[in-house]
């Protein structure tokens, strides 16, 4: 064992991951809890061994979005490391790494300047320890390919600087000098390709997600769940699915008590040796649930009520002007309403956890997206302490926010210790489309009062929704600033008098994070609207929405016509609301689609919008009848500008993928519920993007920028929507007000 | 009841339901992960395999029916990755979260083994029952193609 010097400023060398070696403590102020900082244990984020191999911990959930192939080289970057020598390991759920729940698109932006100083941190101390052992300044030497230089041609490899790097003091953080971003060999905009790290394991079948986990004496875990989130078993008999050849326990899950938060759906699990045979036993239950919170849950009736809900005033919560009297005095006022029902996750892993316990303690494996929520959870459903509890981070087969939901890694910790053997809860296609956290449901509606020139006075919108907070609390029954934050408080308009109002909306299932959340249907509506404005005026699209959105300027608090904004936990001074910003996706995204140029008789091209995440993204896509006069998308451009760049590979991938999945989103999205049950059940009917669905000249550009980095998994998703619906109109002459789009038409 | 199967070129004789779906007793009685569970109905593919050089989907695959044939997954595509359709994954970038890409391989090396130069149409057809909720369909065509010898996008004539 090396060195100790366990202090929250100083070298941390410790037991495992880096005997013999030097690992380097995170920089204060990675962590935003304080509390966290005296857990500065052995953990560490870059760790060399004397051997010169970097070891670099991913503390954030691979779930398709590449984060193991873009934090990593992150860091490595600023050490100055070659990437041939370093291997990335996972980080298991612990408080010590701060926020590890992989959502909103903060990976890269709320770890970007303290992952870099870790790597610099690193970096700083190799080369005090060369210049030491050179006589020479620190201020002479430099490091790189995996090797401090100094004057005079002289060179030491990293593995050579370790022992002595070890000995020194950390420097405080504000003495840490980071590279200028566009020095970074990899990770920046025009940086060197850095390949899909896991790409090699995934094509041969070795990438190991939850399910692919061997333990000994382990069963598989089905479970019957109640067709309505807490309804009550009145009838159990076990003894058909013991007697399948296989099953060898039935155990009873707790019922969940409202709100449901990240508890367990209840319900009753077959455990069985193969899960082949665990399925059949469940389908052998002899079993009768009655009941249940919102077994009265329509989706055809709710959206009436969603409807009235938007007619009628809501709570204020964006305001400039005097809508009211700019809308009375309006030579023309044009409404429209636009629905977006539920949508289900369908990542194509379903939800999988497995686990063991005893001894008052429980080691979990699970594709989480917030491993530390899963300790938290699993911990409170055994009744025993969250440091009894490990989380391991499997590979994720897509997350888009299902999987930051603990649910199915408690039912594997309470199975485990009810079975006294390891247990892997395997969820099927059906249960996920069944008990999913889906997106809200919303209605909007929109009006804008227009002048006898045809010019915008007025704009009011009015969103109702029921918010992701009803799922933790019963009073959440309208959405609030947090929720409407989320692409209508933050929409540069130059518009004299607007008003954005949040409108009742009770939740009546489960619901919660889906990859860009309310932004979807806020850009659907908006995106939709503001064409809808530019064909009853005449005037072109394009221009109508640089219009509206006014000259390139920060828009202030004031402007906006709000007290305050939540920005995504990002401060206004960092990432302000940008309207330049806005134009500039629009303009650029619709000269590589040549716009100007968009006439043409069997092809109509459609554009849109929107902030999302901090980042601006514009799309246009075509649609086009094909041979047997249906409607399809042929082509797509989406521009992004989302500041600094990474892993441009990635970056670009997102965005093909955001494509793909705003057009599942658009053409076919949406699960209903009929008498509180899921009506859907599989892919058949829960429909998503196939192969053909997705342009085959699909074109990305993102806008090359040295810019504090923004979100890149979720703001591509938004705009697709609004942009299908626009070229439909402009092909068809039909205005498609719902998605699913295409069904909507026939 | 037994029932013997060759697998990835080893012959296995196994005391299994012979209704079990090839799937299961790849996965649970095999212990070959590669081969993913997506559906269970044959809907999304991710369960793709070669049974006698044919693309199956074998969740909806009694192992009765691959009674005496040869069956290969992902893990005996190639020895070592090196299958055209593998190198071109990698080189492009394809997967993102990985989980449906074998599924896609399996399908894309069969529609190779017929179609030596796919054209996109014969592509997107043979590919049509494989989804993919990340979107990396764009690269995959791109991927197949290469593997192909073909350049990774059509020209506007093709």
């Amino acid at each position: 064992m090396a060195i100790v010097r366990v202090t929250r400023r100083s070298f941390l060398v410790g037991s495992g991951l880096s005997i013999g070696g030097l690992a380097l403590g995170l920089a204060p102020g990675l962590f935003a809890d304080a509390a966290h900082a005296a857990d500065f244990g052995p953990n560490a984020l870059v760790h060399l061994a004397a051997d010169g191999q970097v070891t670099i911990v991913c503390h954030r959930s691979e779930m398709g979005q590449g984060i193991r192939s873009s934090l990593p080289v992150l860091i490595a970057d600023e050490l100055g490391a070659d990437l041939a020598r370093v291997t990335v390991t996972q980080a298991d759920g612990d408080a010590r790494y701060g926020d590890q729940n992989t959502d909103g698109s903060s990976s890269i932006r709320a770890f970007y300047d303290d992952l870099r100083r870790a790597g610099a941190t690193a970096r700083t101390m190799l080369i005090a320890a060369a210049a030491a052992r050179w006589k020479v300044k620190p201020g002479q030497c430099e490091a790189h390919d995996h090797a401090v230089h100094g004057p005079g041609g002289r060179s030491l490899a990293f593995g050579a600087l370790v022992a002595a790097a070890a000995k020194l003091p950390v420097p405080a953080p504000a003495k840490v000098v980071l590279r200028p971003t566009r020095e970074l060999p990899h990770a920046r905009a025009g940086g060197a390709p850095v390949k899909m790290l896991d790409a090699p394991a995934i094509v041969v079948g070795a990438a190991p997600f939850a399910a692919d986990l061997r333990l000994p004496d382990l069963l598989v875990a089905v479970i019957a769940r109640p067709p309505v989130v807490g309804g009550k078993l009145t009838r159990l008999d076990a003894k058909p699915a013991l007697a399948i050849p296989g099953v060898k326990q039935v155990i009873e899950l707790p019922a969940p008590k409202p709100p449901w938060a990240y508890q367990p759906w209840g319900g009753v699990a077959v455990l069985a040796d193969t899960t082949w045979a665990a399925m059949r036993g469940r389908a052998a239950l002899d079993l009768v649930w009655e009941g249940g919170d919102g077994a009265s849950y329509d989706s055809a009736a709710f959206r009436q009520e969603l409807l009235a809900s938007a007619r009628a005033p809501g709570t204020a919560l964006r305001t400039v002007g005097d809508v009211d009297g700019a809308l009375a005095k309006a030579t023309r006022v044009i409404e429209a309403e636009y629905h977006v029902p539920h949508l289900a996750h369908l990542t194509m892993e379903p939800p999988c956890a497995v686990a063991r316990a005893g001894g008052g303690r429980c080691e979990i494996w699970a594709s989480t997206q917030s491993p530390q929520d899963a300790r938290a959870q699993a911990a409170e459903s055994l009744g025993i302490a969250e440091d009894k509890v490990t989380v391991h981070v499997t590979f994720l087969g897509g997350g888009f926010g299902r999987k930051s939901k603990a649910d199915f890694v408690a039912e594997a910790a309470i199975l485990a210790q009810k079975a006294g053997v390891p247990v892997r809860v395997q969820w099927t296609r059906e249960d996920d489309v069944r008990h999913d956290y889906y997106n809200t449901v919303s209605t909007q509606r929109l009006a804008a009062g227009l002048d006898a020139q045809g010019k915008v006075t007025a704009w009011l919108h009015r969103t109702a929704f029921p918010p992701i907070g009803a799922t933790f609390t019963r009073d959440a029954t309208r959405p609030g600033a947090g929720d409407l934050q989320q692409g209508v408080l933050d929409l540069a308009l130059d518009v004299p008098n607007v008003r954005a109002e949040a409108c009742e909306a009770r939740a009546h299932v489960r619901i919660g994070w889906y990859r860009s959340v309310y932004n979807i249907f806020h850009a659907f509506a908006i995106g939709s609207f503001i064409d809808e404005l530019a064909h009853a005026r005449g005037t072109d699209p394009r221009d109508t929405w640089l219009e509206l959105i006014g000259p390139a300027r920060t828009v202030s608090l004031a402007q906006l016509g709000v007290a305050k904004l939540e920005n995504y936990g990002a401060s206004l001074d960092d990432h302000p609301v940008d309207a330049g910003r806005l134009r500039h996706v629009i303009e650029r995204v619709t000269a590589l689609a040549s716009w100007s140029r968009r006439a043409q008789d069997e092809r109509a091209l459609g554009l849109a919008a929107h902030r999302s995440f901090l980042t601006y993204t514009g799309v246009v896509v075509s649609v086009v009848h094909d041979e047997r006069r249906k409607l399809r998308v042929d082509e797509a451009w989406i521009v992004m500008d989302a500041g600094a760049i990474v892993n441009a590979d990635r970056v670009s991938a997102q965005l093909q993928g955001a494509v793909a999945m705003g057009l599942s989103n658009a053409l076919y999205g949406g699960v209903t519920m009929k008498g509180g049950v899921t009506e859907q059940s599989n892919f058949h009917d829960a429909r998503i993007a196939r192969i053909a669905d997705v342009p085959r000249r699909l074109h990305v550009e993102f806008v090359e920028s040295d810019g504090r980095p923004c979100g890149v998994g979720e703001p591509g998703v938004p705009p697709v929507g609004a942009a299908v619906a626009n070229a439909v109109f402009a092909l068809t002459g039909q205005r498609v007000r719902e998605f699913p789009i295409l069904p909507a038409l026939a | 009841m037994s029932v013997t199967l060759r697998v990835n070129g080893t012959e296995h004789t196994l005391d299994v339901d012979p209704d079990m779906p090839l799937l299961w007793v790849l996965r649970d009685v095999l212990g070959l992960t590669g081969t993913k569970y997506g559906c269970g109905q044959a809907l999304c593919g991710a369960c793709t395999v070669h049974l006698d050089g044919h693309v199956v989907r074998s969740c909806v695959t009694p192992v009765r029916r691959a009674r005496g044939g040869r069956v290969i997954t992902i893990e005996g595509l190639s020895a070592d990755g090196s299958h055209p359709l593998q190198r071109a994954w990698v080189d492009l970038g394809v997967p993102q979260c990985g989980f449906c890409q074998a599924g896609q391989i399996m399908t894309a090396a069969a529609l190779l083994a017929a179609t030596p130069k796919p054209t996109d149409d014969e592509i997107d057809a043979s590919l049509a029952g494989n989804l993919c909720r990340c979107g990396t369909y764009p690269r995959i065509r791109a991927a197949v193609r290469t593997a192909a010898g073909l350049p990774p996008i059509a020209s506007e004539d093709d």
